[in-house]
């Protein structure tokens, strides 16, 4: 190195020293990546904790025939418990099946308006609708198939009970439909507008632009809104808590009121011991509700994933 | 014969075009009508319950105490409750989600280590509102120790809520153009005095939608609550974080399905209280975004 040379490297700073600076930013680092591991963490937290207060139950009482297979849900009986989910799930899959025959077309329909046919000011006060009727609290929603569905499905089809699969059902649609609507939009906005012009060049109407290729086009994105819909239809506790009546029942008829996997442990984790086979019972349904949602989210991000690779 | 008349006119219409625009016409109408059939029905609630809860506002409903078995009186320590409740949860989900975000838009490189933790914000996101109740439960008022109270009640709701803070703030922050960011790096910045004195500055008005989104998503909440610290009755108000408390959520299932000989009103007085709450708070989040998007400079 000439003397010129080390004399200027002399004085600047050495850019490799460590200073003050340099430790804030190394244990900024630390901190931010610890809270960025926050999600993994919580998420391994959730199944682990929920699994240690079941585990007692998995090994004692537990067994997989009564518990998937068995229609009975009675964990109070003094001489013999039985802790059969067959009825909950049917509860269950009843009131989500049919909330989403009600939130699939409606939000479909809501969602190709938004995208593809309203503009301007009207499309942002759609979407601003829509983004208000997603915050809509659960509870205020139970509340309102308590108060205002139950006497109206009462009167409408002369039925005795109208806290049934239908109001729940159609309560959870309504909750359901502003999220789908919101993700089947993004779906849609997704497709490239040169799909649509290239279409429209061949002369296509809107609707054969919309049915030929955009729908095609986003089909994947579409179907993962879909499935998040019914994991959010899976996971609702309060409005299916207070909507569909809350009797242990495989259903027959829309009119039947049944009782969820959620609304039986909202219901009762109040009135257990803590340690008791009951309780545990009832952390062991949330590993089984835990599960089946991880699933479902797990498989709508890998469908979303596909289209945005290709 | 004139040579106009052999060649056809390529810009008639045809019954075909015709027909065409017929069913895209009659498509748009259907997509109109299921927009407007959607959005109906909740209209429609919303009246009813300003028209039947509307009558119960009042100063005194608003700043009492429950009487008579929870028949008559305000909701004034359930509405306190949830402020304590959504105060304590946002004191702990913004900071980690903040530096959670930070990590994600401006160190986490774009491999599967990344690609996990999205999996586990939106897994986070979508479990179920019961089973984040059986982790509080299991966790913070069992293992932690922290009993029923209002600081494992919001611990859990600041679990529940934190995706809500860590996607709208990475949002905000990717928004940040990189140039920024090279601008100062090359006058000698080290990393975090880059996020904090440019990147955190220009994002923080984003930050503080999600933060306020959040804010109206944990006022409705109440499965996470019902067994962590909320409590259906209590006539004292709640003096720290280790108190139980009341909460406006809980105590509309509470007065609606628990509570026998309720007057009609009180219930809808208190879901509209509510409502109103959660709806006010997302809406000054939806007009802070538009505000900011009309003031966006680059």
């Amino acid at each position: 190195m000439s003397q010129a040379a080390q004399q200027r490297s002399g004085n600047l700073p050495d850019i490799n020293q460590r200073n003050a600076d340099w430790y804030i930013d190394k244990l900024v680092q630390y901190l931010v990546f610890l809270s960025g591991i926050s999600a993994i963490v919580l998420i391994i937290g959730i199944f682990v904790f929920v699994t240690i207060e079941g585990l007692g139950f998995l090994f004692e009482d537990f067994s997989f025939r009564e518990f998937f297979l068995s229609p009975w849900w009675e964990p109070t009986d003094e001489d013999e418990p039985t802790y059969g989910i067959l009825a909950l799930m049917a509860g269950t899959a009843s009131v989500t099946g049919l909330a989403m025959l009600v939130a699939i077309p409606f939000s479909l329909g809501s969602a190709i308006y938004v995208a593809e046919f309203a503009t301007g000011k009207k499309r942002e006060f759609l979407k601003v609708l829509i983004e208000l009727l997603a915050a809509i609290p659960s509870v205020v929603w139970g509340f309102i198939g308590l108060s205002i569905m139950n006497p109206l499905i009462i009167d409408l089809f002369d039925v005795p009970v109208g806290l049934n699969i239908l109001n729940a059902g159609i309560i959870l649609g309504l909750m359901a439909a502003p999220i789908m609507t919101s993700i089947s939009e993004d779906a849609l906005k997704a497709v490239p507008d040169r799909y649509r012009e290239a279409a429209e060049a061949l002369g296509g109407t809107r609707w054969q632009v919309i049915y030929k290729t955009v729908l095609p086009a986003a089909k994947n994105g579409l179907l993962g809104g879909v499935l998040l819909g019914v994991g959010r239809g899976f996971g609702e506790t309060m409005a299916v808590l207070m909507a569909t009546g809350h009797a242990i029942n495989i259903p027959g008829s829309v009119f039947d009121s049944v009782r969820a996997l959620t609304a039986t442990i909202a219901a009762e984790l109040g009135e257990t011991a803590v340690g008791s086979p009951h309780y545990q019972a009832l952390f062991t349904i949330g590993i089984f509700l835990f599960s089946i949602t991880f699933v479902i989210n797990l498989s709508a991000d890998l469908i979303v994933r596909g289209i945005r690779k290709s | 014969m004139s040579s106009t008349e052999l060649i056809a006119n390529p810009f008639l219409e045809t019954d075909l075009n015709a027909s065409a625009k017929r069913t895209e016409k009659l498509f748009q109408i259907l997509f109109m009508l299921m927009a407007g059939l959607l959005i109906l029905p909740v209209l429609i609630i919303l009246t009813t319950l300003v028209v039947k809860g509307g009558g119960m506002l009042s100063f005194d409903f608003l700043f009492t105490n429950p009487t008579n078995g929870m028949t008559e009186g305000g909701i004034f320590p359930a509405l306190l409750g949830t402020i304590w409740l959504v105060g304590v949860a946002l004191i702990i989900s913004v900071p980690v989600g903040v530096a959670a975000a930070v990590y994600l838009s401006e160190y986490a490189a774009d491999n599967w280590f990344t690609r996990a933790i999205n999996l586990a914000i939106i897994n986070l996101a979508g479990v179920p509102s019961i089973v984040h109740a059986l982790f509080g439960v299991g966790a913070f008022v069992i293992f932690f120790g922290f009993g029923t109270s209002i600081l494992a009640a919001s611990m859990t709701l600041a679990v529940m809520t934190l995706p809500v803070v860590i996607v709208a703030t990475r949002e905000s922050l990717q928004a940040v153009p990189p140039a920024f960011r090279e601008a100062c790096w090359n006058m000698g910045a080290t990393r975090w005095q880059t996020i904090r004195r440019v990147i955190l500055p220009n994002s923080v008005s984003g930050i503080l939608t999600g933060v306020i989104l959040e804010v109206s998503r944990t006022t409705g909440e109440t499965a996470p609550i019902m067994f962590t610290g909320a409590a259906f009755f209590i006539p004292v108000l709640p003096q720290s974080v280790f108190d139980q408390t009341m909460a406006m959520s809980l105590h509309l299932f509470v007065v609606s399905t628990q509570v026998p000989h309720v007057p009609e009103g009180l219930p809808y007085g208190v879901a509209l209280v509510l409502i109103g709450m959660v709806l006010l708070m997302n809406s000054a989040s939806i007009a802070l975004r538009m505000y900011l998007r009309g003031k966006k400079k680059w």
